[in-house]
């Protein structure tokens, strides 16, 4: 089973690596991109029947800095 | 003062450190790998070197930060043996918890390696007895990720308990308020981006770095 967990910078919190994308896409001449935010993709392969707070407590303890960072879990179904 | 230095895999000033504790205090400190699971028998300053432990994985200092050793050396700061972290020391402290706010990558984005000014903001902490008020040092830096940022209560709670120890006289790095280095509320951690044992022997370009450890070693031994 498969769980995927995003982890983004939380709101307010200055991302150089977002702009410095964003510039590049300017460079590049893609106009009307108002924002780059980037972050990170973490996909877990879970033995069955690991639970949704074990996931979290995953993202607390070391996949996510919620000092800094925001993280949400995605489980698709059947994954 | 029986010192240990800790050593992540990654870690690179490891030896710079243990060479500034010996001149300082006489002594070699006991290097400790990142698996062990506990500190030497009545180590009384506790060092978390510069480097890129874990090949800064997933965050500047995460991995090194739940590493084994780190149980030990957050257990001694809670029974106030003194801890000091440079640089990726600084990004593990941080990591740990056992001080507030986050290292973030460079405002520019660059990788800024070069000595810079500093202003020591207090010097009534065990680290800083060495220097005068305002004094302005110059100490180098050599960081990717020394960006620091906390919420604004956290940034003006720390400024109004005299825990910033140092702030950048330049820009540097794009830190929240210049802060260049923070103490934790209990006094006896110090965390800062700058490499005070780089700036220990006259060939150096500075000796700014030693009065640190000079002063540190007067504060314990007191």
């Amino acid at each position: 089973m498969k769980a995927r967990v995003f982890v983004t910078l939380k709101p307010g919190v200055l991302d150089p690596q977002g702009k410095a994308i964003h510039h590049a896409l300017e460079g590049l001449g893609f106009g009307g991109v108002n924002d780059v935010r980037a972050g990170k993709l973490i996909e877990l392969d879970l033995a069955d029947g690991t639970s949704d707070s074990a996931i979290e407590d995953m993202c607390r303890k070391l996949l996510a800095n919620t000092v800094i960072e925001n993280f949400r879990v995605e489980r698709p179904e059947n994954a | 003062m029986k010192s240990a230095v800790i050593v992540f895999p990654g870690s690179n000033c490891d030896r710079d450190l243990a060479v500034a504790l010996e001149k300082v205090t006489g002594r070699a400190p006991a290097m400790v790998w990142h698996g062990e699971s506990a500190l030497p028998e009545g180590t009384d300053l506790i060092a978390l070197p510069g480097g890129f432990s874990y090949g800064d994985y997933l965050r500047s200092g995460a991995m090194a930060a739940r590493s084994p050793i780190m149980r030990a050396v957050v257990d001694a700061a809670g029974r106030g043996v003194p801890v000091l972290g440079i640089c990726n020391g600084f990004q593990v402290l941080t990591e740990t918890g056992l001080l507030p706010g986050a290292l973030m990558r460079n405002a520019r984005l660059n990788f800024v390696s070069r000595p810079v000014a500093l202003k020591v903001e207090n010097t009534q902490t065990l680290f800083t007895s060495g220097y005068n008020a305002g004094e302005v040092i110059h100490i180098p830096v050599a960081h990717h990720d020394g960006n620091y940022q906390a919420d604004a209560d956290t940034l003006d709670r720390l400024e109004q308990s005299g825990r910033v120890a140092f702030r950048y006289a330049e820009e540097v790095n794009g830190s929240a308020r210049s802060i260049a280095g923070i103490i934790n509320e209990a006094g006896n951690v110090l965390g800062m981006m700058p490499h005070p044992e780089r700036a220990i022997e006259p060939a150096h370009g500075s000796t700014d770095g030693l009065r640190l450890f000079q002063g540190l070693l007067e504060t314990v031994n007191a």
